[in-house]
């Protein structure tokens, strides 16, 4: 039973503080609605995946929490603080950070510098000139343990352009984790990786600190159903279910509607 | 922890050929003083190129109107001499946070749209303080220039002289001065960020970073750079004109850092020296034409590539990237 071995975070879903909220959020492009009364709530600490088909319109959803959209109607709260209207980088700056699905990277920077940028920014020195880049011990001392956590110590001087995709995937998650989020919102952290780099991802998506709240999008099941101890299912827009791996898992509705087959909920 | 922080700090270290490379620029005026007047003009178009390269190098913003900021320091530096008081380094000071000033205003303007848009908006603000420097010939003389300006000593001692030699070394002193404070920015955790945003805008909000802002601080920064460049070509010419406007201006520096090489400081010092010379020594050979061999070699170096032309042995080996995939 894969659910049962990943609720070693401890949280149980209905004591842990919500810290991100929507309440019937709306999205329209023109006549189409791509986001249609969503209220999810994200707990402390949780592993949260939100699963469904292709345009059910789970990248529209991060773009409304993250601010890249704005809502037609509904709110969005931030451990308690409406952020319906905010800034997509004040938002940040309050922890709630995302990955994208397509790697968006800093071609030309190393790992190194890369990480060393993200942390001085979250610290405060990114509107520092007159001292260089890591000049700050706290900064590199962060870089360090980000590298490591990621493996990336290695190609750690190598430019970003140059990586392999895999490490490019393993930075594209780093990058998110230097913002010291609260709420972390994965979209398709494993989407084409090949086979032998797969494996170094799920560990690190594994260690993610317990403490972050995590919100996963993802197709693979597997991953889904080892990760998370809740799931959110997206259909057209609108949420169709939502519970624990084992009620997704045994419920009729999502194995018409979502998977259509049902043996791929069986593996585990 | 260790080898990671000099990796870091690595960039930001001045290597040894630098304060050489240096020396020699200053003992230029003294070596050639019969040179002296191009050695100047050399130090204020490269330090007109480094404020382009903070810009477009790092920070990745195209402009077409850098010159709207160089010829208003250079009004500015000039009718402050000959209005107020002829001190150059105050005037330079003045120059500066004149253009300063003007690239805030400006920088509103191309914080919206895209390569294209930005183009077109930096040339229309050159155009447009071309245009109102025509025609307010009342303050600026108008299209005869504005004459008669004389400057005071540098720090009240170094009077400039006909040879230019004094204003060669006050050119290549301020030059020297924000080149070492524009290291200082390129390698700091703002001068990553700026090239975060270039690279990237859109993760560069993702984590956080006010691209808005920063993107107005460094055009803002930019301008005041160019318009020190400006002030000093008012400056130890004695004169302003309505060129320091031109499109040519801006187009020339464009090519500078074309031919030096752009997101390097040096680039754009590089390029200054290249440019000046083969217009300085082509248009000895050939005063009408020298615009042919200035576009023939820009042709060749864009098709040929920088490094390919710099490295003869490469011409006779396949192409790199044809090398690696075979």
């Amino acid at each position: 039973m894969v659910w049962q071995t990943k609720s070693t975070t401890g949280f149980g879903m209905s004591s842990a503080p919500i810290v991100l909220k929507t309440e019937g959020l709306v999205k329209k492009f023109g006549g189409i609605t791509a986001t249609q009364d969503v209220n999810l709530s994200i707990a402390q600490g949780a592993r949260h995946a939100l699963i469904g088909p292709n345009g059910a319109g789970k990248t529209t959803l991060i773009n409304l929490m993250t601010g890249v959209l704005e809502p037609t109607e509904g709110r969005i709260t931030l451990e308690g603080v409406d952020i319906t209207r905010m800034a997509p980088e004040q938002r940040v700056q309050r922890g709630l950070v995302r990955t994208f699905q397509i790697n968006q990277l800093f071609a030309s920077m190393t790992p190194l510098e890369t990480l060393a940028m993200v942390v001085s920014q979250q610290q405060g020195l990114g509107g520092r000139w007159w001292q260089p880049l890591g000049a700050n011990r706290k900064v590199v001392e962060r870089c360090e343990q980000l590298l490591s956590l990621f493996r990336l110590t290695e190609v750690m001087n190598q430019r970003t352009e140059v990586l392999a995709y895999g490490k490019r995937r393993l930075l594209e998650m780093a990058i998110a984790l230097a913002c010291e989020p609260r709420v972390l919102l994965l979209d398709e952290p494993v989407a084409g990786v090949p086979a032998g780099e797969r494996e170094e991802l799920l560990h690190t998506v594994a260690a993610l600190p317990a403490n972050v709240s995590v919100m996963l999008i993802e197709h693979d099941m597997d991953l889904v159903f080892d990760f998370a101890t809740r799931i959110t299912v997206l259909v057209n827009g609108a949420v169709l279910t939502e519970g624990t791996p084992q009620e997704i898992a045994n419920d009729p509705q999502v194995k018409s509607v979502y998977l259509g087959h049902s043996e791929e909920l069986t593996h585990g | 922890m260790k080898a990671m922080q000099d990796s870091l700090l690595a960039p930001s270290r001045f290597q040894a050929w630098e304060p050489l490379l240096w020396l020699l620029a200053f003992a230029a005026p003294w070596v050639v003083p019969g040179h002296a007047l191009i050695v100047n003009e050399i130090a204020i178009v490269a330090l007109f190129a480094l404020s382009l390269d903070l810009i477009l190098g790092y920070a990745g913003v195209v402009s077409l109107g850098h010159a709207a900021f160089f010829g208003f320091g250079a009004y500015t530096a000039a009718l402050f001499a000959k209005l107020v008081m002829p001190d150059p380094l105050t005037g330079l000071l003045v120059g500066m946070a004149g253009a300063t000033v003007l690239g805030a205003v400006c920088s509103l303007t191309i914080l919206r749209g895209s390569d294209l848009t930005r183009l077109m908006v930096t040339l229309g603000m050159a155009l447009i303080l071309l245009e109102l420097a025509n025609k307010l010939d009342w303050l600026t003389g108008g299209s005869d220039g504005l004459q008669g300006v004389v400057m005071g000593p540098v720090l009240g001692r170094f009077e400039f002289d006909l040879m230019g030699q004094t204003a060669a070394w006050y050119s290549l002193s301020v030059l020297l001065g924000l080149f070492v404070l524009a290291r200082r920015w390129v390698h700091s955790p703002l001068g990553a960020t700026l090239k975060a945003l270039r690279d990237n805008p859109l993760r560069a909000m993702a984590i956080g970073i006010n691209v808005q802002l920063r993107l107005a601080v460094v055009y803002t920064v930019a301008a005041g750079v160019a318009g020190a460049a400006g002030a000093l070509l008012a400056q130890t010419s004695g004169f302003a004109s309505l060129d320091v406007f031109a499109l040519d201006r801006s187009a020339d520096v464009m090519l500078m850092l074309v031919i030096g090489g752009v997101g390097w400081l040096y680039g754009g010092v590089l390029g200054a020296v290249v440019f000046k010379l083969l217009h300085d020594v082509i248009s000895g050979i050939t005063p009408q034409y020298w615009t042919f061999w200035i576009g023939l070699f820009l042709v060749v170096l864009v098709l040929v590539g920088r490094d390919r032309l710099l490295k003869p042995r490469s011409w006779f080996g396949k192409p790199k990237a044809q090398r690696d995939s075979a």
